[in-house]
Formats: C-alpha cells, structure tokens, sequence
C-alpha cells in the first residue's frame, strides 16, 4: 500500500523546488515513516482494546465460567468441576437423561430443516427475478430486503395473530380435523417451521439472488437441448455455479436458525424449545450460569463446525459475506 | 415457457407469507374490537390510545436515546478501527488476529455475544456503576456489535479508493491530518454514513442483546412488545408494532437510496 520513499527526485533539483529549501527540509515527513504503525494503532486500539475487553476475553472467559458451579442463591462459585458438562450429555444427580441432548440435537434439526425449506423455495424465487427486466428486479430486490428490517419480535407476533382461533387458517385445520375445533395452530413445530422459514427466506434469497443473477443462461439451454432431466441440469449445471452464493445463504441462515430463541419462544412451546431457549431460561428463571456457559460454548461449537465446514467444502466462497 | 408459471407462483406466494405478518398486525391496529380478532369496524382510536400512554412513550424514547447516542460512539470508532486496519502495513499475523476480532459480532450468534456480554458486565461493575444492567450497560453493548458493522463497511469503502490521490497528497507534502481531513475523509464520508445508518437501524432493532442487558428503567420498544407478548395483548401493541415497522423501513430505504445517490455522484 505505501509507496517507496523516493529520495532522488529530478524536480529537487529545479529552481522552484530549491527555492522552497529553507520551509521543507527533505522528503516529507508522511514519506519518512513508511508503516505509521504507531498512528495505526492509536486508529485502531479502542475499537480493538473494545471488542476485546467486552467481547473476545468473555467469550474465552465461557470455558472458565463452564467448569464453575452455581452456589445456592443462583452465585457462581469458582470450584473446579466437570458437572456442568456431564449435565450437557445427560448426566445429572437422577441419572442419565436425554433431555438436553435431545434439545442439541433437535436445534440442529430445526435449523437444518429451516434450511433446507429456504433453498427450496429460494431458487424458484430467485430464478423468477432473475430473469425480469431490469427495473422490475430492482423492485422485487427491495421487496424481499424490506421484511429483513422489520423486527423479529413483530413478525412473529403477526403469525401469532394469523394462526389465532377465529382465523380461516385454524378454522380450515380444525375441519380437517389436523387440530381440536376451536384451537389455534400454535404453539407447534408448523407454527415454528412457517415463523423461522419466513424470518430467514431473505438471508438466505439474497445471497442467492446474486449468484443466479451471474447464471450462464446458455448452458442450461445447452443442457435442455441435449436432453438432460430436470434434476440433471439442477444437479449438474445450476448447482455447481450458484455454490458461492447458496454457500454464503446456508450459513446466514444456519447459524443463526440454531441459535434462534424469539420464534420459539413465542410460537414454539416447550416441546419445541431449542438451544437459545434453554440458554435463556439459565440467564432468567433458572439462574444457573455455569450451566449457561456450557451451554453457550456447546452453541459457540455448532457454530465454528459449521463455518469450518463452509470453508473446507466452498473455497471459492471466501470473503464474499463472512 | 412452461417453467415460468411455478416459478412465479412460489415466488408471489414468498411476497405473501413475507409481507403478512406485518400487515396482520397493521390490519389489526385499525380493528375496533378491544377483545378477540374479529373484524368490528375501522378506528384509529388504538393510535391515539399509544400516544398517550406513557409507558410505550418511555419505551420509544429509550430505543431512541439508545440508538443515537451508540451510533455516534460506534461510527467513530469503527471508523477510526478501518482507517487503522487499512492504512497500516501490519504484519499479516498480527492483520488477521485483528480481522477475527472484528468479525466476531458478525459471526457469532447474537444470544452467545449476549451472555458474553452479561459476563462481562458482572465483572465491570465492580469497577463502575456505568456496567450495572441498565440505559449506560446497553449503550456499551449496542457500540460493541454496531463497531463491527461500522468497520466492515467503512473498510469496505477505504479498499475501492483510488491510492493514487494519497500518492498525489504525499507528493505535494501535505500532512497526515491535513491529507485526511481534506482527501480521505470526504472520499470515505458515504460509506462512514452508511455504516451509521446501519448501526442505528441494528440497534433499534434488536431484541436478544436488549433483552439481556436491560434493566427495570431501561425498555426498548421490543422488550416491551416481546413482554406485552407475554401478560396479554392489547390493541395499542398492534398500532405500535406498526409504527415501528414503518418508521425502520423507511429509514432503512432511505439509507439506500442515500448510499446509491453519494455512490453514483
């Protein structure tokens, strides 16, 4: 980035330049320090030393706050012990449950799902805007962007509105008979599944919207044209050059959907808690931070697995989003 | 072609279940009936109910003070952060420790940043009263994901500049401060306001952070939606829940038509 000092410049040399000899004593002085890193560090410290302090240290700090033990009044006391992690597969003082495993594991269902109805429905969406003119795609671009800021704890509570009682969905799920006449269709796993596949759908279109968007039309032709199958020429031609962008979309909406505490919340009930939920629950009623940290740290794992994952299987992905 | 009308059929059904939620509550905000979700007449009286009660008035100002006060803090120093990641020849073990610091906020879950925030709080505040649960505590929170956010964009647009014109300043002796202040600063200015915008817009609208940090003085607008969630619904929710939506979308296409305008000119 930083230039050479050039010290042998011929216009020195002319007489306009000596002439400025007596202001400007050699090379100027931005010249002199080619790295400035200490400007640079006074530029970067406090949002460093910031993130640090607050951020990076307490995380770290989670492995320490994990083999703690949670006192009688909800304290921490700082004596080593591996209970908290034996209690993260299962073990308690009643025996061996597999309750919170079950939790683990059903956070990474969820979001696997969540995912995977995403890309379902992200690629006829993306493909349909893909191929508008210019103006209408813009449009369609800013439709599917809006929702994104919309807060979660609204949209939410506009399906906890919609899937009410009096409302023709419940009222056509009881006739069907999928729910007791005069119930509403929360809380349950569809009410989960609709509320995370509609807060996710634009982390993971946008992404994907720009890789379709770059799609070689002429090879999916050329596909057709030689009698490839439908799922031949998704497999072999739509798949391999829209992978930076479903990659980027897979983690947007992975991560966080295993993380995701609001929509359960609100629309799940406790069969449908998740990972975030119980982590919750540790901060709140339970008051048990230890456990919370291992909890925490078990999430922190998922998280870094799955971003290790991204990056071992999608190389040409890197640096777009993440 | 035969593929278009599926396609389009999913995608309109997307726009649908995208855009509901949201115009459920507002249809809703306008309902006459106080109990129960059926239809009794148009009225704007739950808009005029929200305005004066004076909780949801504190609660708008908190989100708002919030915001504003961690935007300013965060923009200078995300700023400050890119120019100093940017503009300096760091060695590159040192660049990348920093780059992992920085990008935490955006890789991490939101619940993990705030417990981790809660564990550092519970220590700070035997330091100062500013980190015990409350308005200062979730100023400091907010500054440390917007930081993040600030920095990436800024960096962003610190790397397309043109190093030429730098090359140029230093040729004509001007000084670091000078050559900042009238060369990079205002070339970096758009995207220094876009990671504002963002900032602000990310603060008032998380939930998760918030709802961690807070205290009893201190509710934003979506604690006290997620806690009215919770004791019962009533309808100035539904007319607040509307306001809200409208008043972060409308900032937030403003922001992106504020960003493309200073992009193109």
């Amino acid at each position: 980035m930083e230039t050479p000092p050039v010290e042998t410049s011929p216009r020195e040399t002319s007489p306009i330049e000596t002439s400025l000899e007596p202001t400007v004593k050699g090379p100027p002085p931005a010249l002199k320090r080619p790295t400035g890193r200490l400007a640079g560090l006074l530029a970067a410290g406090p949002g460093l030393f910031w993130l640090t302090a607050l951020l990076a240290l307490p995380c770290l700090s989670l492995v320490a706050m994990a083999l703690a033990t949670r006192g009688q009044y909800g304290e921490v006391v700082w004596a080593f012990s591996l209970e908290n992690l034996e209690r993260l597969v299962g073990y308690s003082l009643f025996g061996w449950s597999p309750d919170i495993l079950w939790i683990l594991l059903r956070s990474v269902l969820v979001a696997a799902i969540t995912t995977i109805l995403c890309v379902a429905v992200s690629y006829p969406l993306t493909f349909h805007m893909a191929t508008r003119s210019r103006s209408v795609r813009v449009f369609w671009l800013i439709l599917i962007m809006v929702p994104f800021w919309t807060n979660v704890v609204v949209r939410t509570y506009g399906w906890l509105l919609i899937l009410g009682p009096q409302l023709p969905p419940a009222k056509l799920a009881a006739l069907l008979g999928l729910i007791p006449p005069g119930g509403a269709l929360y809380p349950g796993s569809f009410a989960v599944y609709l509320g995370m596949t509609t807060t996710f759908l634009p982390f993971m279109a946008l992404p994907l919207y720009a890789s379709v968007e770059r799609l070689d039309w002429e090879t999916l032709e050329a596909a057709r044209d030689l009698y490839a199958s439908s799922f031949q020429v998704f497999l072999r031609v739509i798949l391999p050059q829209t992978r930076p962008g479903l990659a980027v979309g897979v983690i947007m909406t992975f991560v966080p959907a295993m993380a995701m505490f609001v929509v359960t919340d609100i629309l799940g009930g406790a069969k449908n808690m998740l990972i975030g939920n119980l982590i919750q629950q540790q901060f709140g009623q339970a008051r048990d931070w230890p456990f919370g940290a291992a909890l925490s740290l078990a999430l922190m794992f998922l998280t870094l697995l799955s971003l290790a994952l991204r990056k071992s299987k999608a190389p040409s992905g890197k640096g777009t989003f993440l | 072609m035969t593929r278009g009308l599926p396609r389009a059929l999913v995608a309109y059904s997307c726009l649908i279940l995208l855009y509901l939620p949201c115009l459920a509550v507002a249809a809703f905000s306008v309902n006459k009936a106080r109990f129960g979700l059926n239809w009794k007449g148009f009225t704007l009286m739950w808009y005029q109910k929200l305005f004066e009660n004076e909780i949801i008035f504190e609660a708008a100002v908190n989100s708002l003070i919030l915001a504003a006060i961690s935007t300013v803090i965060a923009t200078v120093i995300g700023t400050a952060l890119a120019l100093g990641l940017e503009r300096t020849a760091w060695p590159k073990n040192a660049l990348r420790l920093f780059e992992t610091v920085v990008n935490i906020p955006v890789v991490i879950p939101d619940i993990i940043m705030a417990v981790a925030l809660v564990f550092a709080f519970s220590f700070l505040k035997r330091l100062s009263s500013v980190f015990e649960l409350g308005m200062g505590a979730l100023i400091i929170a907010h500054v440390t994901f917007q930081i993040s956010f600030v920095t990436l964009v800024v960096r962003g647009r610190l790397a397309s500049l043109n190093p030429e014109t730098r090359e140029a300043a230093i040729d004509l002796f001007a000084s670091r401060i000078y050559h900042f202040r009238r060369v990079t600063f205002p070339l970096i200015l758009p995207g220094v306001m876009t990671g504002a915008m963002l900032a602000f817009t990310l603060s008032l609208d998380d939930f998760i952070i918030s709802f961690f940090i807070h205290g009893p003085e201190s509710v934003t607008l979506p604690i006290y939606i997620f806690s009215s969630l919770k004791r019962g619904l009533t309808p100035e929710t539904n007319a607040l829940s509307t306001v809200i939506s409208l008043f972060t979308v409308i900032l937030a296409l403003l922001a992106e038509r504020l960003t493309r305008v200073k992009a193109n000119s």
